[in-house]
């Protein structure tokens, strides 16, 4: 199972990092690895505003549906369009090319209080 | 099996190719108006030797109940008797027709009676209707009725639906269909409802609660009535997911467990086909609270005669006409070769076969909850490192065994849903048992022969991903 070691992560597998003012959150690797292979993802529209622990999107893989779940309360700045025309990016670069949605957050304390890469590595192992 | 690819019937047509040959028009011909002609339309051209030979030979490549052993999770793929078939071929039911008028088609309608009437008893619900074509829309009829029952008492703002995370997809998609918000139940250690995350989540936004006992995982709900209790007192309904009844008919009446509304899959219990994906019945049976809502129309009994009619508060039609009639008669013929007595002893060895089967399973695979299973268990295919569950299944194709149902339930990694049913002999159970116990064998010593597989099969390992990511949906030349 593959960390990023300068984000932080929710018990439902997306992991948030912070990048200048932004937020940027996507799936970790061993969700990718889970779920199989991507076939689709859903992203919400740029400037909407999401609560953390609220669906921002959906991914779809060959074996299942799964709702995305906001990780910090925010208003969505961006989406990654290329995951529309290659979601497999993220089964390839989970933390990297398969980022999901760039948001600023309402409380960047929720932030603070997500899992370290050291306690989900422990959650995630446990599965 | 022929191993030999059958080609599209496109790739066999010839241009000018004619299958019959129509005698000289004796009429004056008129042309077809221009705007409906169409340049575009390419069909195949073909005599009537190829299209019977295409087609028997593709029925030759199907994989069916008939041929071979079927162990699909949660869809309860049974033996259907052909004493069903006989019945629903008599020339009676085949050529009776929906707007011959109640009046002649009384015997219709009184198997329709009589089958409501044995649903009901065998679930202790006061009505049934016959309307719903599937489970998921028996779920729609159910969700609606829900709603419905709460708009009528002036409480609209009940729009929660409580789902466990073991359910089937069709709950959320149901509910999410008819406009009600999904909160999800997470799963307790021993893979029941987690009482304390219930109880949680019981405020006066709760609609109900779609329960499914004995659970996707195989395990009977032992909280079922606490559960029920919970949702009642928070003012809400309990809707039971009858896909699993198979475990538990003819010896627990669901609505003593405190469900309101249920659907039973007649596709799965009660024998009738799955046959393409259809025509199937999801019958729906409520309690008193309910039974008013019910979709319609419905058979009543008059004095001597039978007529439809709508519940009194009916949420309206799912179904044109009456549902469909051919399944019915089928599940009928199904419901009085059995009895009260024979459904209990199908239900029992439906039980007995799945725990048997188990038992020689999990010394192989791990099971994910080992406590006694209901008709089903679920076990995982990660017997050896870089071996999926999905390798397992495709491996099983070569020992000539359908693939049990996989990764799903979602909650259990790698899962491996499999369903015996009551109808195989232990012969059959033995030879799935050693069959799997080869395939794990052969996940350690020769871990491409799963890689690759299906090799006994006209076409190999089929690109899933591809099919999804950029689908070709119609011939293109
Ligand atoms: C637990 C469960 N609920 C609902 C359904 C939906 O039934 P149907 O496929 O008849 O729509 C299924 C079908 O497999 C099921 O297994």
């Amino acid at each position: 199972m593959d960390i990023d070691k300068n984000a932080r992560y929710a018990a439902s597998h997306e992991w948030a990092r912070k990048e200048g003012s932004d937020f940027v959150t996507g799936i970790s690797d061993h969700a990718q690895h889970s779920l199989g292979d991507i076939v689709f993802v859903e992203l919400p529209a740029v400037g909407k505003t999401i609560k953390k622990g609220e669906a921002f999107g959906v991914v779809e893989s060959v074996k299942a549906a799964s709702d995305l779940y906001m990780p910090v309360s925010g208003t969505i700045t961006a989406v990654n369009d290329a995951l529309s025309g290659d979601p497999a990016l993220v089964n390839r670069e989970p933390y990297a090319g398969g980022w999901m949605i760039k948001y600023t957050a309402a409380n960047p304390s929720e932030f603070d209080v997500m899992l370290s890469p050291e306690a989900y590595e422990a959650e995630a192992g446990k599965e | 099996m022929n191993l030999t690819p059958e080609p599209l019937a496109y790739e066999l047509s010839r241009p000018g190719r004619m299958g019959t040959v129509l005698p000289a028009c004796d009429v004056p011909e008129t042309a077809l108006p221009k705007n409906l002609l169409r340049a575009e339309l390419s069909l195949p051209e073909l005599d009537e030797l190829t299209v019977v030979r295409h087609f028997t030979r593709l029925s030759q490549k199907n994989f069916a109940i008939d041929t071979q052993y079927y162990p699909l999770g949660s869809c309860t793929m049974k033996y259907n008797p052909k004493a069903n078939e006989q019945a629903a071929f008599h020339p009676g039911w085949r050529n009776a027709h929906p707007l011959a008028g109640d009046a002649h088609n009384q015997g219709a309608l009184e198997l329709m009676y009589r089958l409501q009437d044995s649903l009901a008893a065998t679930g202790g619900f006061s009505a049934v209707s016959l309307q719903p074509a599937a489970g998921a829309h028996g779920e729609l009829a159910g969700v609606l009725m829900i709603r419905e029952y709460h708009r009528s008492r002036g409480q609209p703002q009940r729009r929660t639906m409580l789902i466990p995370d073991s359910a089937h997809g069709t709950n959320p998609a149901t509910c999410a269909m008819a406009g009600l918000d999904v909160v999800t139940i997470p799963s307790d250690a021993e893979g029941g409802v987690d009482m304390d995350a219930l109880r949680a989540a019981c405020d006066d936004t709760v609609a109900g609660i779609m329960i499914t006992n004995p659970s996707t995982l195989g395990l009977f709900e032992r909280n079922m009535e606490a559960i029920a209790k919970l949702v009642h007192d928070a003012g809400g309904l309990v809707y039971g997911d009858g896909a699993n009844m198979n475990a538990i008919a003819g010896i627990v009446l669901p609505v003593e467990l405190g469900v309101d509304v249920m659907h039973y899959n007649l596709h799965k219990t009660f024998s009738t086909p799955h046959g393409g994906g259809g025509p199937g019945v999801g019958m729906v049976g409520a309690a008193p609270v309910l039974a008013p809502f019910l979709p319609g129309p419905v058979v009543v009994k008059k004095g001597d005669a039978y007529a439809f009619e709508m519940p009194a508060k009916s949420i309206g039609r799912l179904k044109s006409f009456y549902g469909n009639f051919g399944v019915l008669v089928r599940a009928y013929a199904y419901v009085r070769m059995m009895g009260a007595d024979g459904m209990r002893r199908m239900a029992e060895n439906a039980v007995l076969n799945a725990n048997y089967l188990k038992h020689r399973v999990e010394k192989t695979y791990k099971v994910k909850y080992p406590r006694r299973c209901m008709h089903e268990f679920v076990a995982m295919g990660d017997v050896a490192e870089g071996i999926r569950t999905l390798d397992i299944a495709k491996r099983l194709i070569d020992y000539g065994f359908h693939p049990p149902t996989i990764y799903f339930p979602l909650i259990v990694p790698e899962a491996m849903m499999i369903e015996p049913t009551e109808t195989e002999s232990k012969e059959t159970l033995d030879a799935f048992a050693e069959a799997l116990e080869r395939i794990a064998a052969e996940a350690r010593t020769e871990p491409d022969l799963l890689h690759d597989a299906p090799h006994n099969t006209p076409v190999g390992r089929l690109d899933e991903v591809a099919a999804a990511r950029c689908p070709i949906l119609c011939y293109r030349g």
